[in-house]
């Protein structure tokens, strides 16, 4: 599943990043890398961005950003 | 004290990611001793700090916040040959401290594991430790300092905390020199990497290439797809050629080498932070209840939209008492200059400041005046930003307008900054610093100058009052006039995001830049650091932009002054003693006792008043500027303009609203008009061509208005864009476009008002 897909407040993990060039490097960089758990936490006003969370930190990221995430959302609302 | 004096002992590198509270932990390291200077070819500044130990002298190079090495920009480039010690102008940097915020310690560490591979002595400065224990983080720094192999400080930058400890391992490396850290485990490059990295030395060296020496610039070479060393580097298509066949693995492993290098560090990270981190469910978490409302849909935009209206009302009013002081001084000033030096006695009952007085008080004081003026709305809202900006708002801001922006190719990053534009150009240009994508940058310093700044009112209030009638619109709404105004607002914001979007499709086209924004942890401003970089920005620019526009306010005043023709001297001359003697006798009739103070009084009455006014006039219509008037006038036409409008809007080059005051003295009113002045405004309504014609018709009102809605008639704009672009093509290419497309806005608004 797309990361922009996922509903508002669940939790995810990162089963892979498409490779983009220098976009995809710094989205694993800042920890948006597979492996990684990250939850949606809101979007904006507009629908776009969106914001995660991902280890500790918040992240606002944009549609065309996210769509690069593919995700596996978490069975239970934890 | 002059921070260049005695060669420092040791030069360090600080580095960290954004939002860790490197700038703080710059300032209470270095506090008032800091330069700034500028690199060739990036936006970038070099900030660099000194303190004094027991030991000696300790430099330390502030390097912008960053997550990582990979640089994907000049500017991020900068960092990785800095770290090299690949720039030859400069010294190699002994060591690196490096601030991490222990909240997000994951993350931060990667940056930390690619500052390990430089083989330089490393400090780490684990900060916000009271974030983290917020969090229920609890961090082992002995454990940590073990596993890294480096000293590491617990720290709280912003109350001073653990600077002590930090300044005892600095002593230390003073007295005895530091080694490089020896972790552990040390990272490791995954066989493809480290296989590619062997096989470009090995290469290179056969084909007698030359490469970057040091370990970690070559990485970058190899691993950073479209990366900035990959752009320094292959310039022949051999190389780029040879490259893309080093990033291809054999066929079995797909995975590119950038994400095999994240992989791998994340790996490490979690060996060296096992055990490390002590997590205990946290209490409430206040950023996650703040920023639900906001960033609330609606909630959060309304509060938004009240604080940018207080933001605006704040610069825009809040520093009109400071700035009319400064104006009331710097007049003070000029007349008690005016006063010492003996004016020039033209004939009876005239007398004139020569040109001694004249280039000190029009020339220099007003100059200066001009200049110093606007450092209240620059202070004001600097202060503002960086209080948004260190609380952790900034961000929220920049996640709201997102969309609203990439309408015109922007980010959400460059709203503040454009809105900033509305009160004043130039600390919006200042402000583009919070966006780190440099083509984003530039386009947004680009087109602010075309935002409506308060520079702009004095010219529409002046034009609308006199020339669009007060009337209403829709049944009695709204003012003809007032409607005027906005539209001459919207005419900056429409044109601001139309040029926006031509220039990233044109001139600044590129890869859109990722707008992966990190939202801090909500905190408290601190004081200390915000006050010193207060003090930086208002330094910077009393410092650079004043000294240029004072040249070239006294070029054109010299302009405007010269030459003094001795003719119009002697006409003034010859009408002014005939009238004097005609009100002299007129005196004698009436007071049989003639008063010397009355005398002297007479000659302030109106009439000298205005003789003087008219003589100014006469020079000035014969000045090099008025020739060079008549001369563009016909440059003009399309506008409707005279060669009185056309002096005044050339005289006006340094700073738009002198235009009033160099109108004011064209049509013969003299200086000290302002605004309001309705004999001004009555003046410019009888303003007549030669042959009799009506002169500001409402295309030409028009044509004026728009012309200073768009044009960059302010040349502190025009310096700061220099310091900010760090080139004078792009400063002089923002004053080209806006007067080109001012001149073409003048003439269309000209046909228009023809027509109605």
């Amino acid at each position: 599943m797309r990361l922009d897909l996922l509903p508002v407040g669940t939790r995810a993990q990162v089963e892979s990043v498409e490779n983009v060039g220098s976009l995809t490097q710094r989205l694993m960089e800042m920890g948006v890398a597979p492996g990684a758990k990250v939850r949606l936490v809101r979007l904006a006003p507009l629908g776009d961005p969106l914001e995660i969370e991902v280890n500790d930190s918040l992240l606002a990221l944009r549609k065309t950003e996210a769509r690069l995430v593919l995700v596996r959302a978490a069975a239970d609302r934890a | 004290m002059n921070p260049t004096l005695a060669t420092p002992r040791l030069r360090i590198a600080l580095i960290g990611n954004p939002n860790t509270g490197k700038s703080t932990l710059f300032n209470a390291l270095t506090g008032l001793r800091q330069r700034v200077a500028n690199y060739p070819g990036v936006t970038v500044e070099k900030k660099i700090g000194r303190f004094r130990l027991d030991g000696g002298e300790v430099e330390l190079v502030d390097l912008p916040g960053t997550y990582s090495l990979a640089a994907h920009s000049p500017d991020e480039m900068l960092t990785v040959s800095l770290l090299s010690g690949e720039i030859s102008e400069e010294r190699p940097v002994d060591a690196v401290l490096a601030i991490v915020d222990s909240s997000n310690l994951e993350r931060n560490l990667y940056l930390v594991s690619q500052l390990l591979d430089l083989g330089l002595p490393l400090i780490v400065a684990l900060n916000r430790v009271d974030v983290a224990r917020r969090k229920g983080m609890r961090i082992d720094p002995f454990l940590l300092e073990r596993r890294l192999g480096a000293p590491v400080v617990l720290m709280r930058a912003d109350r001073g905390e653990g600077l002590d400890r930090l300044l005892e391992i600095l002593g230390q490396w003073l007295n005895t020199p530091p080694r490089p850290p020896l972790p552990e485990q040390p990272f490791q490059w995954p066989t493809p990497i480290a296989r590619a990295l062997s096989d470009l030395r090995a290469r290179a060296n056969h084909r007698e290439w030359e490469i970057p020496a040091s370990d970690a610039h070559l990485a970058r070479l190899l691993i950073d797809e479209g990366g900035a060393a990959e752009e320094r580097w292959s310039t022949t298509p051999a190389r780029k050629k040879w490259l893309r066949r080093a990033r291809c693995p054999p066929a079995d492993d797909a995975v590119p080498l950038s994400a095999l290098e994240v992989r791998s560090r994340y790996r490490w990270i979690q060996q060296i932070t096992e055990g490390i981190i002590e997590r205990r469910p946290s209490q409430s978490f206040p950023t996650d209840r703040i920023d639900r409302v906001l960033t609330h849909r609606i909630a959060g935009v309304l509060i938004f939209a009240l604080l940018m209206i207080g933001l605006f009302e704040t610069i825009f009013r809040g520093a009109q008492p400071a700035m009319n002081a400064i104006e009331a001084l710097f007049a003070w000033f000029g007349v008690a200059v005016g006063d010492a030096i003996p004016d020039q006695e033209i004939q009876l009952g005239i007398r004139r400041p020569g040109a001694l007085e004249s280039l000190l008080v029009d020339g220099a004081i007003a100059g200066i005046s001009g200049v110093v003026v606007f450092l209240p709305q620059i202070l004001l809202l600097f202060l503002l930003i960086g209080i948004l900006e260190d609380c952790g708002y900034m961000a929220r801001a920049a996640f709201l307008m997102d969309r609203v922006m990439s309408f015109c190719g922007l980010s959400g990053k460059s709203f503040i900054p454009m809105l900033s534009g509305f009160a004043c150009a130039i600390p919006a240009v200042m402000g583009t610093r919070v966006i780190e994508n440099r083509r984003d940058r530039l386009a947004t310093i680009l087109v602010t100058p075309l935002m409506t700044c308060s520079a702009r009112l004095p010219v529409y209030t002046l034009l609308i009052a006199a020339f669009i009638p007060d009337s209403t619109l829709l049944g009695g709404v709204l003012g003809l006039q007032a409607a005027t105004m906005a539209a001459l607002y919207a005419l900056g914001i429409l044109s601001a995001m139309v040029m926006a979007a031509l220039l990233k499709r044109t001139l600044l086209r590129g890869p859109t830049p990722p707008f992966v924004l990190e939202l801090p942890t909500y905190q408290w401003p601190c004081v200390r650091s915000l006050g010193l970089r207060l003090l930086d920005r208002a330094m910077a620019f009393l410092r650079r932009a004043g000294t240029v526009i004072f040249a070239v306010s006294v070029l054109v005043w010299a302009a405007a002054y010269f030459p003094r023709s001795a003719t119009i001297d002697a006409e003034f001359a010859a009408r002014s003693a005939g009238m004097n003697s005609e009100s002299r006798s007129a005196q004698s009739v009436e007071s049989t006792r003639p008063d010397p103070a009355e005398s002297e009084e007479s000659l302030e009455s109106p009439t000298c008043l205005d003789r003087s006014r008219e003589w100014e006039a006469a020079h000035l219509e014969n000045s090099f500027a008025a020739r060079l008037g008549r001369q563009l006038e016909p440059v003009f036409r399309p506008l409707g303009w005279d060669w009185r409008i056309t002096v005044a809007t050339l005289l006006s080059l340094p700073a738009r609203e002198v235009i009033v005051a160099t109108l004011g003295t064209l049509f013969s009113l003299g200086e000290g008009l302002s605004e309001n002045d309705t004999s001004l405004q009555s003046a410019l309504q009888r303003a007549a061509w030669p042959d009799g014609r009506p002169l500001f018709t409402l295309g030409v009102a028009l044509s004026v208005m728009v012309f200073f809605a768009l044009c960059c008639q302010c040349w502190s704009t025009v310096i700061v864009i220099r310091r900010e672009a760090n080139s004078w093509s792009w400063a002089l290419f923002t004053f080209g476009y806006m007067t080109i497309l001012a001149y073409v806005g003048g003439a269309v608004a000209h046909e228009i008002g023809e027509l109605a």
